[in-house]
């Protein structure tokens, strides 16, 4: 770790240790509170459609909850040191995602005891599985910064999966799933993650040269900003290539600003050159306002985005339909909501996918929302806490990389619904319905598990005190 | 590293901070606008259940609303239509995802939130009765519009037909085909079997949900050569004996041929006016539309209620026609005859022979006659018949009235739409499609003649017959419901 070696300990800024306390208790009582939730949400759900308990609140509730504690269980032997937040802070958001996809599932089947959410909680416990075994056999999670091109290679593959003919699949006027074995599999939302790995190792090697070498521009005496050189250009180049070719051939707005929106921030974290982030959304801007000009009916977009209650707009194929009717809902859900269960969510399309977040804000209303909000927010600030306790540059590159992807896809989704950007087709972390997206974010919360158990763990102690040779124990 | 990390940490707060500042204005501030906005159809699925008063046609409800909920429950209400598929172009139906018709033109008389009905509400809650909607009573006559709808499913393609009455332009007969009976899209107790009936209804290639009579443009054909013939009269000062070269084919751009007997008007002669409306000739009509100019054509078809640009509202909403001015002589020509750019509904026509059997005068056309209160005691509003537009003056009005009694008189082109014992109005079409597909068949007219009470137009899509064979019979039929009681 040559790299990490040259970081000096910087000594202007505050100390970031993280005490080195379990509080894995204070973890217990949280998950427990998120179990309680989950079953009272399905408990309202129930009595909002039939006025009946729900035999599901038992059914899937308790077994939601036993797999909750199990993996708490895990944690405590496995890593037992890690940020006590996390994990239930994803409970959280997980149990809230399962309460309503099996609320809008009955809607939709009619018969509530039927309705079901099987294969969101077999996703999860996949999920939770992974998550546990990330934990158990990556110790170091440093080893990752080894596998620089790999990494980039697999990303590259996971993105460009879905452009293949036989095995892609296009749907909703977007190429992002690939089909195996009869399950659809959604390879951003892997790749997002190992482009993460390779960008905090390859980053961390090249941002010296990246950081350094520049020429000021200035107005008068005053600096404006510092421009790279033209050679150091190469990786945002590539990155950018990357990201409109994503767009143009997949059609996918959403994957590709999460993607490159990752690598802006990594570079920023890596740098610390603003002159990069300006650059690169400039570029990746009007490339893509350019891309739709050529390719499909950028005034439409626009149209969706400005006019969404347009009638014209609001009729036209592809048009402002399902946006307006998730912002009708909204508007139905108020500041205290219409309750789980007893508002028109099922009625909009994708209301369990890409538009969870709509009927979230319908039922649940505004406080729901900003609940949700809030805990999401914690999870990733928790994330970047890691980052800037943990020594290691990699480490820090990586735990900041992965919280700003949970940050940065909460943003495009929800600030697509409520129009603030373009709306995207992607899914929610945790809360949507999809196997890949719940696999993806679990592993995520498995990384940033470890990363903090390592940050957190106190130091090794020598067992033996003379001599130049230690035998250390971790 | 730590100070990007940080401001990384603060630009993801920022994020979440535009997140929530934005939720809080969409679902605290915007709320009740967004809630409020027409595309709102939530509206209508909210309300399906309630009470809603009825729709009536000659005092008998066609669209009413029956409890149906187990004795002691609360209060269900199924809303039902009667006639099966005669009435549903007008009266349109009230489903889950939206309403058609009157059932959304008079959507808040309907459903008692019109602020007419609010002093009556307050004084029902407080007597303890159920607040119920108003009842709203069409000016259709039943015998017109099942002549009409009789007429067009016989003949087994789609087509429309519309009946006014000339001296007050309401509508007696509003008739689509294909329609589609309304019971099948409302239910409540099998929602989904309604929405599936509807989403069939919208695949369907004959297009059932499209009221025909208001919403669909055709080229007029030859029923437009009375428009050609009043600006003829209004600008030329020209007169039923007045003549215009009628070469049995005229050039224009293509060689443009006569559709009469043997292809000639007054074989290769001049023709008068009087005799080229009876026998229905092309190349003089044309001639007369190029000698009368773009504008002026253009403005005579205004005054009879083309080219609007304000929606005209009956209160169901009106697809406005279309005839503009043209410059090249050889689009004008074609104009002069209904073809070309010249697009017109078939309540434009009627209104056309209306205005003609009105002394020049237009009367704006409505389907509402009045509003009563719920319990039908007195009358909240009723509709006063005012003038939409004067097309031609009364002197013009009779001299295309006597040419048109000639088209339904012996040698004309429109034998078939005669009555025995009066003089009937009329005038064929039988309009270009350009494409594959057969002609547009098309007749308007009216009777009495010489005191008219009922003008009608009626239009066959793709008839592939003349309007004389496949149209007049049905405006006859339509005429006779009312001339002969």
């Amino acid at each position: 770790m040559s790299t990490a070696a040259t970081e000096a300990p910087a000594s202007s800024e505050a100390p970031t240790d993280l005490p080195p306390v379990k509080r894995r208790n204070a973890e217990l009582a949280l998950i427990c509170v998120t179990i309680v939730i989950t079953m009272s949400a399905i408990a309202v759900a129930g009595l909002n459609l039939n006025g009946q308990l729900p035999g599901a609140m038992w059914g899937y509730g308790l077994l939601f909850g036993a797999m909750a504690l199990a993996t708490h269980l895990a944690l405590r032997w496995i890593a037992p040191y890690a940020d006590p937040l996390i994990l239930p802070c994803a409970l959280f958001l997980n149990g809230i995602g399962v309460a309503m996809i099996w609320r809008l599932d009955a809607a939709d089947s009619g018969e509530i005891e039927h309705a079901g959410i099987g294969m969101q909680l077999v996703w999860t416990a996949v999920g939770m599985i992974l998550c546990i075994a990330l934990l158990f056999f990556l110790k170091e999670p440093r080893i990752l910064q080894r596998y620089t091109y790999i990494s980039a290679l697999v990303a590259i593959v996971l993105i460009a999966l879905p452009m293949l003919p036989v095995i892609g699949i296009s749907e909703y006027g977007a190429r992002r799933w690939i089909g195996l074995a009869g399950f659809t599999v959604q390879p951003s939302e892997f790749a997002k993650i190992v482009l993460v790995i390779f960008l905090s190792s390859y980053l961390v090697t090249k941002r010296q040269v990246l950081s350094l070498a520049a020429k000021e521009i200035k107005i008068g005496r005053f600096k404006i900003m510092d421009l790279p050189r033209a050679r150091d250009f190469m990786p945002m180049v590539v990155g950018w290539v990357m990201a409109i070719g994503l767009l143009v051939v997949t059609k996918d707005l959403g994957s590709s600003l999460l993607l490159f929106g990752t690598f802006l921030a990594m570079l920023y974290v890596a740098t610390q050159r603003s002159s990069w982030v300006i650059i690169g959304l400039s570029v990746f801007v009007l490339a893509a306002a350019l891309a739709f000009q050529l390719f499909w009916h950028f005034e439409q977009r626009v149209n969706i985005w400005f006019n969404a209650f347009d009638r014209e707009v609001y009729d036209a194929v592809g048009g402002s339909a399902q946006l307006v009717q998730g912002q009708i809902g909204m508007a139905y859900g108020g500041l205290f909501g219409t309750g789980l269960g007893g508002g028109g969510a099922h009625n909009i399309f994708a209301a369990d996918s890409d538009f969870i977040m709509a009927s979230l804000a319908e039922e649940l209303g505004l406080t729901g929302l900003m609940a949700i909000l809030v805990v999401v927010f914690l999870l990733v600030q928790r994330g970047m806490r890691i980052a800037l306790a943990s020594r290691e540059l990699f480490i820090k590159m990586l735990a900041s990389g992965l919280s700003f992807v949970v940050c940065f896809q909460v943003f495009v989704v929800l600030g697509g619904l409520l129009r603030l950007i373009p709306l995207t087709g992607m899914t929610t972390p945790f809360l949507a319905a999809g196997g890949s997206a719940l696999m993806a974010s679990w592993l995520m919360i498995g990384l940033l598990l470890r990363m903090s158990d390592n940050a957190r763990r106190p130091a090794p102690k020598a067992i033996q005190d003379e001599g130049a040779t230690q035998v250390i124990r971790r | 590293m730590n100070t990007p990390i940080r401001r990384l940490a603060v630009f993801s707060m920022i994020l979440f901070g535009a997140l929530m500042l934005q939720t809080t204005w969409i679902q605290g501030f915007q709320a009740e606008s967004i809630r409020e906005d027409p595309l709102n159809n939530r509206q209508y699925s909210e309300r399906l259940s309630e009470q809603r008063g009825p729709i009536q046609v000659a005092g008998e409800p066609v669209a009413y609303s029956e409890d149906v909920s187990e004795e002691d429950d609360q209060a269900r209400y199924q809303r039902m239509y009667n006639g099966g598929t005669l009435y549903t172009p007008m009266v349109g139906s009230f489903r889950s995802y939206g309403a058609s018709g009157v059932e959304e033109a008079e959507n808040s008389l309907l459903d008692g939130s019109d602020d007419r009905l609010a002093a009556r509400n307050l004084r029902d809650i407080l007597t303890g009765h159920d607040p119920g909607g108003a009842r709203v009573e069409l000016t259709l006559d039943p015998e017109v519009q099942q002549a009409g709808y009789e007429g067009l499913a016989n003949g087994g393609k789609n087509g429309a037909a519309v009946a006014l009455d000339p001296s007050t332009g309401a509508i007696l007969a509003g008739v689509s085909y294909p329609s589609y009976d309304a019971n099948d899209v409302v239910s409540i107790d099998e929602p989904q079997a309604a929405v599936d009936n509807y989403v069939e209804l919208e695949q369907d290639g004959d297009k059932p949900l499209l009221n025909r009579a208001l919403n669909e443009r055709y080229p007029p054909g030859s029923t437009f050569k009375v428009v050609t013939a009043a600006a003829a009269i209004e600008h030329l000062e020209a007169t039923p004996d007045s003549t215009m070269d009628a070469p049995d084919t005229l050039d224009l751009g293509r060689p443009l041929p006569n559709a009469t007997p043997g292809g000639t008007c007054n074989n290769g002669d001049p023709d008068t006016l009087e005799h080229s409306i009876q026998i229905s000739c092309n190349t003089s009509m044309a001639n007369w539309a190029i000698e009368v100019g773009g504008n002026r054509l253009s403005e005579q078809a205004t005054d009879f209620g083309f080219n609007r640009e304000e929606t005209l509202k009956t209160p169901l909403e009106v697809t406005p026609s279309l005839a503009p001015a043209e410059e090249d002589p050889n689009i004008l020509g074609r104009s002069g005859i209904g073809q070309g750019n010249v697009e017109a509904t078939p309540l434009q026509m009627a209104m056309v022979s209306a205005g003609i059997a009105n002394s020049g005068d237009v009367m704006k056309p409505y389907v509402v006659d009045r509003i009563q209160e719920p319990n039908g005691e007195s009358t909240l509003s009723s509709t006063d018949p005012q003038t939409y537009t004067t097309a031609t003056s009364a002197s013009t009005a009779q001299s295309l009235t006597d040419m048109m009694v000639l088209v339904t008189g012996q040698g004309g082109s429109g034998t078939n739409a005669a009555i025995s014992g009066m003089d009937v109005a009329g005038k064929t079409g039988t309009a270009e499609t350009g494409g594959e597909q057969g002609t547009h068949n098309w007749f308007i007219g009216f009777a009495p003649a010489d005191d008219p009470e009922i003008a009608v137009a009626v239009v066959i899509e793709h008839g592939g017959g003349s309007g004389n064979e496949n149209a007049a019979p049905i405006a006859r039929q339509m005429m006779e419901a009312v001339v002969q009681e």
